[in-house]
């Protein structure tokens, strides 16, 4: 194979790159005066077209394989997950037009699509070296991107904060990388599941697997490495904090999950109630019965709308790696699923709040006090939203969360992980309530006299809409969907 | 046919969205419309179901074929029985809030997703379907009460939506358990009844799923929602509350739970038998020191599904036809109470303090509502002629056949003394003090009974009347109900 | 049939605007004369050979729970069925004056009536109860709306009450129905004859450890308990006087003539056959309780300063007699079996007395009426020589005293001199004891004659005006009976010999 056919294979990847530079040269030569709005909406025209692009060639592509010791990995799995991505890059664009924080705007899409294809190298890799090398693109892109908003103090404290999290993080990643790379001599993640294979627990493998879960810990937001987050969610510019929590998310859990049940095949040991075997699943069983009671509690306490999206996404968390300690292809599949249908009503809330913000200043519950008479279609919207978020059927959210919860209880060993589950159906139904009090906010309270009617662009409002129906309609139909991912979930191998 | 009940109310839900919020008129004809078509239909359903034919299937469609999930309605005499109450309910509910001037068209919309999301659950078997409808619930529930209530009302719907929501989950851990120990192929109801989970199990999956329904039912001690919740709500929620929505838990506990564990429920029906009697004495006895008019009538409400739950662990034909009885006739009764409370009362005299009202001589005022209140109330309090009394006469002869001693036909008994008791004092205290004003110190005469209202309350008093007078009407569905497989292992003592 | 006729005209007076007061005095009384006729006519067609149950109907009503719809009359049936309908109307007409919610007053009232109809023509248990339980309701609105100044309290203490008695019943029967698996009277007679009823307690649930004797006493007592309170019998009797005396007249005459009848009705058709053998085994407390009853509340009477109280009290004693008669009756089976008419003398009493009471107190609870209406006073001492200004009102009231008291020759004495008679031999330390409330009834209805009608005229009722020819037109016919059945008693007896004589033999064998 030459590079010309390695070029072909990251068509997809180079185009997205295509589309970073068309968007930063037509911005900075052609719209330098023109106003923030059209340069906005230039710029996310071009994001989109060169998502849709992308994405339309990755349906194309066949042939499953991997390439240069798993370095490139194309399977059916990689490519939907790739599209997945896409269409976050896609939403994340067309929200962003309605705001005006920034007037580098190319500079902005183009930091976004940059890490987009971190993420798309991020996924579509077994690679130790690779995996590491995209994730940093990815981090670093999202540092910058939070520190956007150059007129709020709150943005550059929140890119500091997120910046020194994410580069301790990287370095206990680095170091249990290579605590792996020492222990087994390779960094192919297949292999290593190979040469550390032995049920005993070497301590120096211990202590790489809990570095290594740290690192991803953090990516994912989970207690306790989740500090950064209400911050980050906070401070960015909002459609910066979406995109973080929501295509980020994506490509930082799958990776997860395929470093821990690929590399660590054996390492697993078991979280079964009183059955506890050291190795990685008891481990993230913790780490995630934690975040799912902190994040709940916490998120109760907030006032401002984007912390408790941030608290709220910590317990998510929580729920998605259940689905990861399941440990079988259903579990895989319902990770994906639950992680889409999160993504994308995580995206739409901030969508929402997006909006809001631009005509209310402050992100607090008490802005949205009568939003449903100033702004009734974004009102349902975000009922919508929240109510997937909390579980509610038919949304998306709940039967992600069914899903979730039927595969991790029916992963073998006789229910075994039942604990964890009803934790966490019970702390859904304590989520219920800070979801309601949004909802209270938005349909309950009055608005304040002088508020006026909320108008947005079209565009943004079809997004959102969009959006709402998707969450409307994966959790009502979610069978096309699944049938998707559970062939693309065999075939990749799990 | 049957299904049409589910999707008609949500068409009338997309149609009152259609509307403009000045629409009020509209959107209280397309809503009284949509109401009555979905009576009609189940009326219709009804009459075309021919008695002992069982479980009649209405649509079965794969809906998640990888998990075995179906798209699965379908009636027995049970569920036609509360498929009634629901139309029922639904009618009156709107004739009653005929006055709604705020927010009309929303408050529609979130009234017919309630009904439509009720009408579901009582036609699903398939769980999965059930569950979904079960919880779809919640949310109309509590904008109802949050937005249109009264006092306290967002504390009200708060707790009634975080106590329905921790009762779905826990139902929900017990689904998905027994879906995975059955197999993981499907959801079906009728085939899960059939698989044996093994005891240990059921020893807990029974008292978890049971409880988790019976929270809407207002099961003691898990009924502290209910009269804040009552209370909290505006007329025709909480006439859908107490009517319908409690209902639910009771319907949910019987279909599922009790189907799926019938070892777990033999181990724990002793001790849930001896909750609901608490339940029915308790809630008699708090109702009996209320200050507030609608507290009593909430705190009754838990009195009375109090007899459900006990005619539910008779496990005996008698017992269990009584309870689903109770469950019809405490819908209807209890709809007809809070109608009164709420929109004759409430929405006249603008306070519910029964003290206050002692001092309006509303027996006067309002002559239609004095009636009304008393018929419900006699009805309440389990008279002959009544549907009530029927239903609870029922209850007690299984339970003292169910169980091996009568204590708590006994205690149940005694209960319903209570239950006189503060009815009484509420009629009297409410409508007939007999203090007299001072001329001139009532400011303006109270607004006349609307013809709405005299028409909701006539068709449920009617309709009390007629169940009391013959009950055969109703109970020959409900007993086939019981003849079907799924239903008929729960019977222990055989028929009458 | 009989019942309905009441019900129509209930539902149609209710259906009335409350300003056509005299359209609706005039459709309650018509309703409640058809129904006197239609009473009348069964009288007439009554076979008085048969001694059982005629006029038979049974249809289907809720198979599941076995309960039929039921009726029929006997001897006792139709006796009960006549004295409503001649009290309902007699107390319509005296509670003409009625202003207040008309309408709503004479709509409870035939409400009232139909109720005791149906209650008193029910053979099924569940429909007996349906009629019980609605006689209860019209009662306590009428009490509680159109009552004295202390009607709320006496009118919910009238209601709780009884309604403790009937929860206790209701639970006596649903143990009964759960052990015999019907409701029906007559089939359960049968099976309390044979003393099986507390055979039957044995095989079906009760508690672990109690034996199936003692739960069936238990449930002779929880039913006992509602029928007591409804006579009512001491100690259960607390409700009544308040109750009688807060109602209004017309209310007070329909509850002391008929209502408290109910209650010995109760006694005799459904506990003496369905629970033989446990009355038999507290026979002695039950026959204490008589007496005590006839004793206390005729020293009660005596003691009140009150008319209304007085004839309340007054009427609790004459009830007690009919108790005495019922309990003295069960000692029977102990004795041979020679003269069923003999032995039958004491249930035969009964009867009258039941009869016989309903006239005359309703008469007096009348007479009281116009007494309250014209002076606004009922005390005792409020009055005095009243007879020089009103003949004829002290003339008839004191008749009807006397009746009450039980003179020869007047209606009340035939009855008690055959209950005395019947428990003289079979319960001789009772009946001896209960001569003792005989006497002071005498004294104290003797002082009410001196008190209210002799003596020095007060000046302000002077201008008391004697009964108008109205007030005539409604008395007389009442009076009127007083005196045909006290020198004719064959009237009644005739027709209720039969019935008497089938149910002690019944008891005896």
């Amino acid at each position: 194979m030459n590079y010309a056919d390695l070029l072909i294979l990251i068509v997809p990847e180079m185009l997205i790159v295509v589309a970073a530079f068309v968007a930063l040269i037509v911005d900075l030569a052609e719209m330098r005066h023109k106003p923030i709005r059209t340069r906005m909406f230039t710029a996310a025209m071009i994001t989109v077209a060169g998502c849709l692009i992308s994405m339309y060639w990755l349906s194309q592509t066949g042939q499953p394989s991997k390439y240069y010791d798993g370095i490139l990995v194309i399977d059916p799995l990689t490519q939907l997950i790739k599209q997945i991505i896409l269409v976050m890059t896609i939403f994340t664009a067309l929200i962003s037009i309605d705001s005006d924080f920034t007037e580098h705007v190319g500079e902005y899409f183009f930091l976004v699509l940059l890490a987009t294809v971190g993420m798309m190298f991020l996924v579509s890799s077994e690679n130790l070296l690779m995996i590491f090398v995209s994730l940093e693109l990815l981090s670093l892109s999202l540092y910058i991107l939070t520190a956007f908003n150059k007129q709020n103090i709150k943005s550059a404290e929140a890119a500091l904060k997120y910046f020194l999290f994410g580069g301790m993080s990287a370095a206990f990643m680095l170091f249990g990388l290579s605590l792996v790379y020492g222990l087994s001599g390779e960094i192919n993640l297949a292999r290593i599941a190979e040469k550390l294979l032995k049920p005993p627990l070497d301590p120096l493998l211990s202590v790489a697997l809990v570095m290594v879960v740290i690192g991803f810990g953090f990516k994912v937001a989970a207690v306790p490495f989740h500090l950064w987050a209400p911050d980050a969610y906070q401070g960015a510019p909002t459609p910066s904090a979406a995109f973080i929590a929501s295509g980020s998310k994506v490509a930082s859990f799958f990776i997860l999950a395929k470093v821990m049940l690929v590399g660590f095949l054996h390492q697993d040991g078991s979280g079964a109630w009183r059955h506890f075997l050291p190795g990685w699943v008891p481990l993230i069983a913790m780490i995630a019965a934690a975040s799912i009671l902190l994040g709940n509690l916490a998120a109760i306490a907030q006032s401002s709308v984007r912390r408790l999206l941030a608290y709220s996404a910590i317990a998510q968390a929580g729920y998605i790696l259940i689905g990861l300690l399941a440990e079988n292809q259903q579990g895989i599949a319902s990770l994906v699923f639950y992680i889409t249908t999160y993504a994308l009503t995580v995206l739409g809330a901030f969508g929402v709040v997006n909006i809001v913000q631009e005509r209310g200043g402050e992100a607090n519950l008490s802005t949205f006090a009568g939003l449903a008479k100033r702004a009734p279609l974004l009102s349902f919207c975000m009922m919508i939203f929240m109510l997937s978020l909390a579980g509610i059927p038919p949304l998306a959210g709940f039967f992600g969360k069914f899903y979730l919860f039927a595969s991790a209880v029916g992963a073998g060993k006789s229910l075994g992980l039942l604990w964890l589950v009803i934790f966490a159906i019970a702390m859904s139904a304590v989520s219920l309530y800070y979801y309601l009090q949004v909802l209270k906010q938005i349909y309950v309270s009055a608005a304040p006299i002088d508020a006026p009617v909320i108008r947005a662009a079209l565009l943004s409002r079809m997004a959102i809409a969009l959006l709402a129906l998707g969450v409307l309609v994966l959790g009502c139909a979610p069978d096309f969907f699944l049938q998707r991912i559970i062939p693309a979930v065999k075939a990749a191998g799990f | 046919m049957l299904a049409w009940t589910i999707y008609i109310s949500f068409i009338g839900v997309g149609a009152l969205m259609l509307l403009r919020p000045d629409q009020k008129k509209a959107a209280r004809v397309v809503a009284l419309t949509t109401a009555l078509a979905g009576l009609a239909i189940a009326l219709g359903g009804m009459f075309n179901y021919k008695l002992g034919s069982g479980i009649v299937t209405i649509k079965k469609l794969p809906w998640i074929a990888s998990l075995g999930i179906d798209y699965h309605l379908a009636a027995d005499g049970i569920s036609l029985t509360l498929v009634l109450l629901t139309g029922i309910a639904a009618v009156v509910g709107i004739l009653f809030s005929w006055n709604v001037e705020n927010r009309v068209k929303e408050f529609f919309a979130f009234y017919l997703a309630l009904i439509g999301a009720v009408y579901g659950v009582f036609l699903s078997f398939d769980l999965f379907l059930l569950f979904v409808f079960y919880e779809l619930a919640i949310i109309p529930k509590y904008f109802l009460i949050a937005i249109w209530g009264s006092t306290n009302r967002e504390y009200g719907a708060m707790k009634l939506a975080l106590y329905s929501f921790v009762g779905s989950a826990m139902v929900l851990v017990g689904l998905i358990a027994a879906y995975v120990l059955a197999g993981a192929h499907t959801f079906n109801l009728l085939e899960l009844a059939k698989f044996p989970f093994p005891k240990p199990f059921q020893m807990w999956a029974f008292p978890l799923v049971f409880a988790g329904f019976s929270i809407l039912a207002g099961l003691w001690p898990f009924h502290t929602w209910a009269p804040t919740g009552h209370v909290a709500a505006p007329t025709a929620a909480s006439m859908l509350l107490a009517g319908v929505v409690m209902k639910l838990g009771a319907y949910g506990a019987l279909r599922v739970a009790m189907t799926l564990f019938p070892l777990g429920l033999e181990a724990w029906r002793g001790a849930i038998a001896a909750l609901a009697v608490i339940g029915i004495v308790y809630g008699a006895m708090v109702a009996l020191v209320q200050k507030d008019f609608k507290f009593v009538i909430g705190y009754s409400s838990v009195s009375h599904m109090g007899f459900v739950l006990l005619g539910l662990m008779t496990l005996t034909a008698i017992g269990l036809s009584g309870a689903v009885l109770q469950m019809f006739s405490h819908g209807i009764i209890a709809g007809l109470l809070f109608g009164v409370v709420g929109r004759m009362v409430y929405d006249r005299a603008h306070t519910r303090d029964l003290a206050e009202l002692q001092g309006m001589n509303l027996s006067k005022a309002l002559p239609f509502a004095a009636f009304t209140f008393v018929v419900g109330g006699l009805a309440s309090m389990g008279l002959p002629v009544f549907s009530g009394f029927v239903a609870e006469l029922q209850v007690l002869i299984g339970a003292w056949r169910g169980f091996p001693t009568p204590t708590f036909a006994i205690l149940a008994g005694l209960g319903i003394l209570v239950g006189v008791a503060y009815i009484l004092r509420t009629i009297q205290k409410s409508f007939y003090s007999g203090l007299q004003l001072s001329p001139g110190s009532q400011s303006q005469p109270l607004e006349a009974i609307s013809t709405p209202e005299r028409i909701g309350a006539a068709i449920l008093m009617a309709i009390t009347l007629v169940i009391g007078l013959y009950p055969t009407l109703l109970l020959s569905l409900i007993q086939s109900g019981f003849d079907s497989p799924l239903m008929s292992k729960l019977l222990k003592g055989g028929t009458p | 049939m009989l019942t309905i006729v009441p019900l129509i005209g209930a539902v149609v007076l209710a259906g009335l605007e409350s300003q056509k007061k005299s359209l609706a005095r005039g459709m309650a009384l018509s309703f409640s004369f058809v129904s006197l006729l239609l009473a009348l006519l069964l009288w007439k067609n009554f076979d008085i050979t048969a001694s059982g149950i005629q006029f038979m109907e049974r249809h289907r009503w809720i198979p599941s729970i076995g309960v039929e719809y039921f009726v029929g009359v006997d001897g006792l049936g139709l006796l009960m069925v006549l004295l409503s309908a001649i009290v309902v109307p007699f107390a319509l007409l005296a509670s003409w004056g009625i202003g207040e919610k008309a309408n709503a007053y004479f709509s409870l009232m035939l409400f009232l009536q139909a109720g005791l109809f149906g209650a008193f023509t029910a053979l099924n248990f569940f429909h007996w109860f349906i009629f019980w339980e609605m006689g209860l309701v019209p009662a306590y609105f009428l009490i509680k709306l159109w009552g004295g100044p202390e009607r709320v309290s006496a009118a919910t203490q009238f209601f709780i009450y009884t309604l403790l008695g009937s929860v206790t019943m209701l639970l006596g029967f649903v143990a009964i129905y759960l052990a015999a698996g019907t409701f029906d009277f007559i089939q359960l007679a049968e099976k309390g004859r044979n003393g099986g009823l507390a055979a039957l307690f044995a095989i079906k649930p009760g508690w672990p450890g109690v034996s199936s004797g003692a739960i069936a006493l238990m449930v002779f007592l929880g039913v006992f308990l509602g029928f007591a309170v409804k006579v009512p019998l001491i100690p259960f009797h607390t409700w009544l006087p308040n109750a009688y005396t807060e109602a209004p007249t017309g209310v007070s005459m329909v509850l002391t003539g008929v209502m408290s009848k109910m209650g010995v009705y109760g006694f005799i058709r459904i506990l003496m056959p369905l629970f033989p053998n446990q009355m038999r085994s507290v026979l002695t407390p039950l026959l204490w309780l008589a007496v005590a009853t006839i004793v206390f509340s005729a020293f009660a009477a005596f003691a009140q300063r009150d008319l209304k109280r007085m004839i309340a009290y007054s009427s609790i004693n004459h009830l007690g007699y009919c108790l005495l008669g019922i309990f003295a009756t069960l000692k029977l089976t102990d004795q041979g079996a020679q003269w069923p008419i003999e032995k039958a003398a004491a249930l035969n009493g009964v009867f009258l007395q039941m009869f016989n009471h309903g006239l005359s107190a309703s008469a007096l609870f009348c007479f009281l009426g116009f007494l309250e209406q014209r002076t606004g006073a009922r005390g005792l001492n409020d009055f005095g020589g009243l007879r020089k200004v009103a003949p004829v009102f002290c003339g008839l009231m004191g008749i009807s005293l006397f009746a009450s008291l039980g003179l020869p020759g007047l209606n009340g004495f035939i009855g008690e001199f055959l209950i005395f008679k019947g428990a003289f031999p079979l319960a001789s330390w009772a009946a001896s004891l209960s001569v003792i409330g005989l006497l002071v009834t005498a004294i104290f209805l003797l002082t009410i004659l001196q008190r209210v009608f002799s003596g020095p005229l007060e000046a302000r009722w002077a201008g008391f005006a004697d009964l108008n020819l109205k007030e005539r037109m409604i008395v007389f016919p009442v009076i009127a009976l007083i005196f045909v059945l006290g020198i004719f008693p064959q009237f009644i007896l005739q027709f209720i010999t039969p019935t008497v004589v089938n149910m002690v033999a019944q008891l005896v064998s």
